[in-house]
């Protein structure tokens, strides 16, 4: 089966523990104001405005797709920042084989790979069968995951993965509706369902002073996910809201400081966590 | 007569200089008045390959080693036999507690020479300073090793003073690399020994992290260097694998793109060219090895002989290279290849290493009596660069600029090329600062790197003071302050001024 992949980065120090080749896959079922890769969200329509727009000449519509040229492609990104519907014509619709060969050329400089988004749990045929390749060769798995898709449904996924890293992007059905416009009992569900497995490799919160109650939500889900640490360790990453990709009409919320973040780490502290850390 | 006055007026400009210290002053003027010596047997064919301006027809650089070479190039005292027996002619007991391990070294420093008259080889400071540490309360030997280094810094005023710890984890690694992380100082230069079977990934993240704050330590690759040189290797000035008690009697460089330059294509460079250049530099390192040997009376009279703490049979001498990239790229123009750059197209790049073998074959078909230590052959030895070369890019490093967008493909490349240089090779990442939060990341590549049989790697921050230029540290303050007119304590921060604006040096592509 195949998955629409935006883009893989082969060395990331941001996606998990130590080196790893990072798989963004297209398309997200959340719409986060703060998203900072919103042309992640939304498959591509054929509407061609991007054509008429690259500065490059890179992309042309062929056969009812649009055709992308990395060759001549200048990575002016004006391609996604222009389309109308949140979406990307440098996509590549590709085989879990295909993707793990892009791979397996970082052997043996990474540990393993994490399969971001968009949201990745979108193709969860996908994963299971790249997974299964990848801990073939050795490499460490990784879900990036906002939580909307229940685990408990892809037990085979799960065997296959080292574990999820799992957004809460508020903890009340009514904050995390206006942060993502969605609703959150799915995600809350998986939190405990995926600790309670040993799969839960860290939960991370992105703080927005203003959007909503950053520390509610992490006492809550420190609380919530304390019972636990005992069995198996849990990161709690704090994420600073930082404007760098995020669309113009939410560019305008405040960065958090250093005071408020370390307020915050220490409020998942004080709920039992030993691993919190701040970005 | 010309050249006694040319001399004349040299020396006169290295004592009205401004921005040389006292003792910058007299290591060049002694390196003037040597320079009018003629002692030794020149092979034929050498005054044309020497004495051109680097810029366009120099192949051959003799890296200013002076025309009657009164000690080896490079010095690796065995400091553990020293802290054993002491010193009957610096009058030094063996000494008992650190504090007198630490004073008994300090002093040895000054009394070992080499081409900056510095010692290049400071030694294995964890395995040396061990037995003492773990009898001293932690805090008072954390102090000693402080003050320790602190005095290496402020005396030891060149960075290429190189010392070693690891691969095995100690108390003595642990407390320098978190006094060097606090000290932020150039000097001395510091090599982590790492092997994943050997070092625990708890003490390699220490080294990262005080890496990523001051440049150092680099990471060697120590199972490649120790199945090559045996386990007393050392890691020496730039990054240079020598022989403890041993050491290199000189190092002179190819200037491989001046090479391609006279060549009239690839055939002519690789038939004719290149083996014409690499026998007149081999038979003038052999002359120098020959008069450092049987005439300099070094090896019969210095102290450090004497006592055991060198050997003339652990010396070798290194063959040196500078400008692989600039090479292929002239030689791809010259057959109509301009689109290959070196590093960037895989032409190119097996002809850069099709070049090396061939300079491997010719090291191995060439033997100098002197060079029992490496089986009668010279070493091969990737060299950075000095700072008044203009044009000519270091070792076989891709040129600050052309670096490839992807991290991987960079170290792909360095993979075909590292395994040539037994006496040193070596590339150098800036790392943006969010890798700080994760330094699991760089180890990870470290393994995979030496597993790939990459032989050496530096990292520094991005934006962090002390840096790396090309194998020696400096600091950025300091270089600026040169820059600005004002005398500054370290020799090497005038030759990071010249790397910086002759070679880009500070510029290279920063990789998260």
């Amino acid at each position: 089966m195949k998955a629409s992949v935006n883009k893989i980065i082969p060395f990331s120090s941001v996606d998990g523990p130590g080196n790893r080749t990072a798989i963004f896959l297209q398309g997200c079922n959340f719409d986060c104001r703060y998203c900072h890769n919103p042309e992640t969200r939304n498959m591509c329509r054929v509407c061609g405005e991007c054509v008429k727009q690259c500065p490059a000449k890179a992309l042309s519509v062929e056969d009812g797709r649009i055709r992308y040229n990395i060759d001549a492609c200048c990575m002016c990104d004006t391609c996604i920042q222009i389309c109308p519907y949140g979406s990307s014509p440098r996509i590549r619709e590709l085989e879990p084989e295909e993707v793990f060969r892009e791979v397996s050329r970082q052997i043996p400089y990474i540990r393993g790979i994490t399969v971001s988004g968009g949201e990745c749990m979108m193709y969860p045929e996908f994963l299971k069968d790249l997974f299964l390749l990848c801990r073939k060769a050795g490499l460490h798995t990784l879900i990036d995951s906002n939580g909307s898709v229940p685990f408990a449904g892809y037990p085979e996924l799960l065997e296959a993965s080292d574990g999820v890293m799992l957004d809460i992007k508020a903890f009340t059905k009514d904050e995390h509706r206006r942060v993502t416009g969605a609703d959150n009992e799915t995600v809350l569900e998986n939190a405990v369902f995926l600790a309670s497995h040993g799969k839960l490799e860290e939960v991370r919160t992105v703080v927005v002073p203003e959007l909503f109650d950053a520390e509610g939500t992490i006492r809550e889900a420190s609380g919530l996910l304390a019972p636990y640490l005992t069995a198996a360790p849990i990161r709690y990453k704090i994420i600073a809201y930082r404007p760098f990709g995020v669309r113009e009409a939410y560019r305008h919320y405040k960065v958090p400081d250093g005071h408020l973040l370390e307020s915050l780490a220490e409020a998942a502290r004080e709920e039992g966590f030993r691993d919190v850390v701040i970005v | 007569m010309e050249r006694v006055e040319e001399t004349r007026n040299e020396i006169l400009e290295t004592i009205k200089s401004p921005v040389l210290t006292h003792e910058q002053k007299i290591a060049a003027m002694a390196r003037s008045a040597d320079s009018l010596l003629e002692v030794l047997n020149l092979p034929e064919g050498l005054d044309e390959l020497l004495n051109q301006p680097v810029e366009t027809s120099k192949c051959i650089c003799d890296l200013y080693e002076g025309h009657a070479p009164v000690r080896p190039r490079y010095i690796i005292p065995d400091y553990a036999r020293f802290l054993q027996n002491g010193s009957s002619f610096l009058h030094l007991d063996p000494p008992q507690d650190l504090e007198e391990a630490v004073n008994a070294l300090l002093i040895l420093y000054k009394h070992v020479p080499s081409i900056t008259n510095f010692p290049v080889y400071l030694g294995a400071l964890d395995e040396l300073l061990e037995p003492f540490v773990i009898r001293t309360e932690e805090e008072l030997a954390r102090k000693l090793i402080r003050m320790f280094l602190i005095h290496i810094d402020r005396t030891i005023t060149d960075s290429f003073s190189h010392a070693n710890i690891g691969p095995a984890p100690t108390t003595a690694g642990r407390l320098i690399l978190e006094e060097e992380e606090k000290l932020q100082d150039a000097i001395p230069n510091l090599t982590m020994k790492y092997d994943e079977n050997i070092t625990p990934d708890a003490f390699a993240l220490r080294g990262i992290r005080t890496a990523l704050s001051c440049a150092k330590p680099s990471f060697a690759n120590h199972r490649m260097f120790r199945d090559e040189l045996g386990e007393d290797y050392v890691i020496a000035s730039c990054y240079n694998g020598l022989v403890l008690g041993g050491g290199s009697y000189t190092l002179c460089r190819l200037i491989l793109g001046n090479i391609a330059r006279r060549s009239a294509g690839i055939d002519d460079f690789m038939k004719n060219q290149l083996p014409y250049v690499c026998e007149v530099m081999a038979s003038y390192m052999d002359e120098r090895v020959r008069f450092e040997v049987e005439e300099s009376g070094f090896f019969e009279n210095h102290f450090l002989v004497r006592e055991g703490l060198i050997r003339r049979d652990r010396f070798t001498a290194m063959f040196g290279l500078v400008g692989m990239a600039d090479c292929v790229n002239i030689l791809m123009e010259k057959e109509g290849f301009s689109g290959c750059r070196y590093g960037r197209s895989v032409k190119a790049d097996d002809l850069g290493v099709d070049i090396m073998e061939q300079i491997c074959r010719f090291n191995r078909n060439h033997t100098n009596p002197y060079c029992e230590v490496t089986d009668g052959h010279f070493l091969l030895h990737a060299q950075v660069g000095i700072s008044t070369d203009i044009g000519v890019t270091p070792g076989t490093r891709i040129p600050v600029g052309e670096e490839p967008k992807e991290w991987i493909d960079h170290l792909r490349h360095c993979a075909r090329f590292h395994k040539y240089f037994t006496s040193g090779t070596g590339d150098i990442f800036p790392v943006d600062k969010t890798v700080h939060k994760n330094e699991a990341f760089l180890l990870d590549i470290i393994k995979g790197a030496f597993r790939e049989n990459l032989r050496y790697l530096s990292f520094y921050e991005s934006d962090s003071d002390v840096v790396r230029v090309t194998g020696y540290l400096a600091k950025r303050s300091e270089i600026e302050k040169l820059e600005r007119g004002e005398n500054v304590l370290h020799d090497t921060t005038s030759l990071g001024m010249g790397a910086k604006q002759n070679g880009k040096a500070l510029e290279r592509r920063i990789r998260s």
